[in-house]
């Protein structure tokens, strides 16, 4: 046995190599390495690693499983908690969540518990091993808007309580963000996502793909003609942000969104695909966020050289620091304390370069970080033909316009209760970045969860 | 999937499909459009919604084949089917939105262009409906390539054609029609909606700016989701960034950046055209590039 105070270390693809291809970049524990890391987890009673989950899993009582070597068992201990758990095991930031309450961690390194619950996720799906359903029946239709982490989710849950759940997604796809905004090498499309979502339609749950709830059909038609007796809106991030700089309508400036749609959802990456993806020489990712990275690493392994432009300094990146790791090691070059303020364009209208400013960190503003600010007479010019914007999204309007008293805050996000869901409109519920605005996979998974509770109780006081 | 009812062949290069598509047929209005996929690995393709059956369940879509996912959709049979068709999306035409009297009251002239025939027949078809007739002129490059030109007589108040060559009704472009109708003729027009290529737009913008008459245009730029997810297709209008799939995909003509507009369009022509030139010569090249040979 190796040092108790380190992780088992987890096999990945050398960085040269991933560079240059779309395969996961880690892989994950084998059968041995998981117990091994899982004799580490001391197995607290009263587990702080719990408290940092935001759909609560009971860590130690699946490590233990792990232990014994019970993998089947362990996955049903997830499965009680989580409807997505090797999606979870990929893209969660349990730095900050999970492991970062691990007391393993207070001297040396926390339990690898996300490598742990994908390796458990992993096995289960090999092995052919499903979450265990209901046959409880309670006669009642919900209505599930989006088929991201947060409607999976909710849906799953729903269904385990006996609840007759149709997921309507927008896309020609069911996953959401999983599957057009995360890339493949993080987050494998047929592999594991379309296993997990099939793992929620084996629990009851039916998914109808191409309607767009607002335009296709209104949440008043779903609840007073289609007999749907409560709905949950999960349908995510809206429209991406633009910087409002000079230039940003050549050709060759794409958001993120775009980016990265054409490349997992429509899978432009593959030389076949009849959707198409500008052949890029030298990118710029304006934005330090996790789809920065996403962005940055497609435009890597799509043979770009690629530059991440952040305002502020390494410390204040917002990405996970196993992406920020991962992007470095795969030769991505990181401008940081640099702001862009045109992009210039060449006399047919493609982007030819972009003028930036070097920054200094100045006193904290309210957010706490330290802000941003222009030292003078920096301006230079980085030459490229590709700027890709990653700077968030703000609320889609869809469905807050077309829904009669349904509450908006001042970002134009639904208002929505944390603890269940609840919504300013009688049978509604809402939950992930439709509510919070951008944030992560598993906070949506919570608000899906919650939401389903919300629903529960609204439904069986009926 | 959703079944094709019906597809036939307008004339060169334009084609016609009938399709089932339930909650499209029932929620759409003119001016809004679908996305439409082939099959499973299909590219994402907007088309403007150009009839539709509530009763039947059905669209109907007409389009051009102008790259290479056109280029194999036009082979799709009655009784085939698409893998996907969602919609419908952007917003529908301001007309809808007016009450019948204040619409009565109002002399509107449509300006059709090409495959832009096909948009502007449901905005005419639901203006007659509700007891408006409106004036229509359609241009086509020659007298080959007009389509619908009988159920726009249906429709329609006056119809006028044109013909850039000549070969069939009046003779030049839409432009000088209007022109003619509003210098020569003595017609006034309170409002024009101009669906066609971009460039056709863009000079018929310049036109009835001078004529000063109010006038809206359908941009059909490049579009991915279609949701407002990808901003793709923003467009820049009176100076504001604007996304054509929510924000449109009509504006107000005299406010369009349309150079900016044309230039986006030509993002993927050079990726788009190989893959053209793939599909309709399969693995050997032939030549088609005007390159080599």
């Amino acid at each position: 046995m190796g040092d108790v105070l380190k992780k088992v270390p987890v096999r990945e693809q050398d960085a040269k190599v991933r560079a240059t291809n779309f395969d996961e970049v880690c892989l994950g524990y084998n059968k041995e390495e998981a117990i091994e890391e899982a004799q580490r987890c001391i197995g607290c009673k009263n587990a702080q690693c719990v408290k940092g989950c935001p759909v609560s899993i009971n860590i130690p009582g699946f490590i233990g499983k792990v232990k014994e070597g019970n993998i089947e068992a362990a996955y049903q201990v997830i499965s009680e908690s989580s409807a997505l758990p090797a999606v979870c095991g990929r893209v969660c930031p349990q730095e900050s969540q999970c492991e970062g309450k691990c007391i393993r961690g207070i001297k040396g390194e926390p339990v690898s518990i996300g490598k742990l619950e994908r390796f458990v996720a992993d096995w289960a799906r090999e092995q052919g091993i499903k979450p265990e359903g209901t046959t409880e029946k309670k006669g009642k239709k919900v209505a599930v808007i989006g088929s991201g982490p947060a409607g999976l989710t909710c849906a799953g849950d729903l269904a385990k309580m006996g609840y007759d759940v149709t997921i309507f997604e927008a896309l020609h796809e069911a996953g959401g963000v999983l599957v057009y905004g995360i890339p493949e090498f993080r987050l494998p499309k047929e592999a594991v996502v379309k296993k997990e979502i099939e793992n929620v339609k084996s629990l009851g749950v039916k998914i109808e793909t191409n309607v767009i709830v607002g335009k296709s059909v209104t949440i008043d038609q779903l609840l007073n003609e289609e007999g749907f007796s409560a709905v949950f809106i999960g349908s995510g991030a809206g429209l991406p942000k633009f910087m409002g700089i000079p230039g940003e309508n050549a050709n060759g400036v794409f958001s993120a969104n775009e980016y990265l749609t054409r490349s997992n959802l429509m899978k432009a990456f593959k030389a076949e695909s009849p959707t198409p993806i500008m052949a890029s020489k030298k990118v710029a990712v304006v934005g330090g966020g996790n789809v920065a990275m996403d962005a940055a690493r497609t435009a890597l392994r799509l043979g770009a050289e690629v530059h991440i432009v952040y305002r502020r300094s390494l410390e204040e990146l917002p990405a996970r620091v196993e992406e920020v790791h991962h992007a470095k090691e795969e030769g991505i070059i990181f401008d940081l304390l640099t702001n862009p303020v045109e992009i210039l364009v060449d006399e047919k209208g493609w982007v030819s370069g972009m003028k930036c400013v070097r920054m200094e960190l100045g006193e904290p503003d309210a957010s706490g970080r330290r802000r941003p600010v222009v030292i003078p007479d920096s301006e230079f010019v980085l030459e490229l033909d590709t700027v890709i914007m990653a700077l968030g999204t703000s609320p889609n309007p869809l469905i807050s316009s077309t829904t009669e008293g349904l509450e908006t805050n001042k970002w134009k996000c639904i208002v929505a209760d944390e603890a269940n869901g609840k919504t300013s409109k009688e049978g509604v519920y809402a939950g992930g970045d439709a509510v919070t605005g951008a944030a992560t996979v598993i906070l949506a998974m919570g608000a899906g969860k919650a939401g389903a509770k919300g629903i529960d109780e609204y439904l069986s006081g009926k | 999937m959703y079944q094709i009812l019906q597809a036939r062949e307008l004339t060169t290069n334009i084609y016609l499909m009938e399709v089932k598509a339930p909650r499209v047929a029932n929620s759409c209005l003119p001016g809004q459009f679908v996305i439409v996929r082939m099959d499973e690995e299909g590219e994402r393709i907007p088309l403007t919604i150009c009839d539709y059956n509530r009763e039947a369940g059905t669209i109907t879509i007409v389009f051009q084949t102008v790259g290479s996912s056109t280029f194999i959709m036009k082979d799709l049979k009655t009784g085939d089917a698409f893998h996907d068709v969602v919609g419908p999306l952007g917003c529908a035409s301001e007309l809808t939105d007016e009450s019948v009297e204040d619409l009565k009251k109002k002399s509107i002239l449509f300006v059709a262009g090409g495959v832009g025939t096909a948009p502007v027949y449901p905005q005419v078809k639901w203006l007659h409906e509700h007891g408006v007739d409106a004036d229509v002129i359609v241009g086509a490059k020659t007298k080959d390539l007009l389509i619908l030109e009988d159920e726009m007589k249906a429709v329609a108040g006056n119809l006028y054609v044109t013909t850039d060559d000549g070969s069939y009704g009046r003779s030049g472009m839409v432009t000088k029609t209007i022109q003619d109708l509003v210098e020569q003729d003595g017609r006034h027009y309170d409002l024009c909606v101009a669906i066609g290529p971009m460039i056709m737009m863009k000079f018929v913008c310049k036109m009835t700016k001078e004529l000063n008459i109010p006038t809206i245009v359908s941009l059909n730029p490049i579009m991915v989701d279609g949701t407002g997810m990808c901003g793709a297709c923003r467009v820049t209008v009176g100076g504001q960034v604007k996304f054509a799939c929510v924000d449109g995909p009509e504006f107000d003509g005299h406010q369009v950046n349309f150079d900016e507009a044309m230039q986006r369009q030509q993002m993927y022509k050079t990726t788009e055209g190989r893959a053209f030139l793939a599909a309709k010569e399969g693995d050997t090249h032939h030549g088609g590039c005007g390159h080599c040979e």
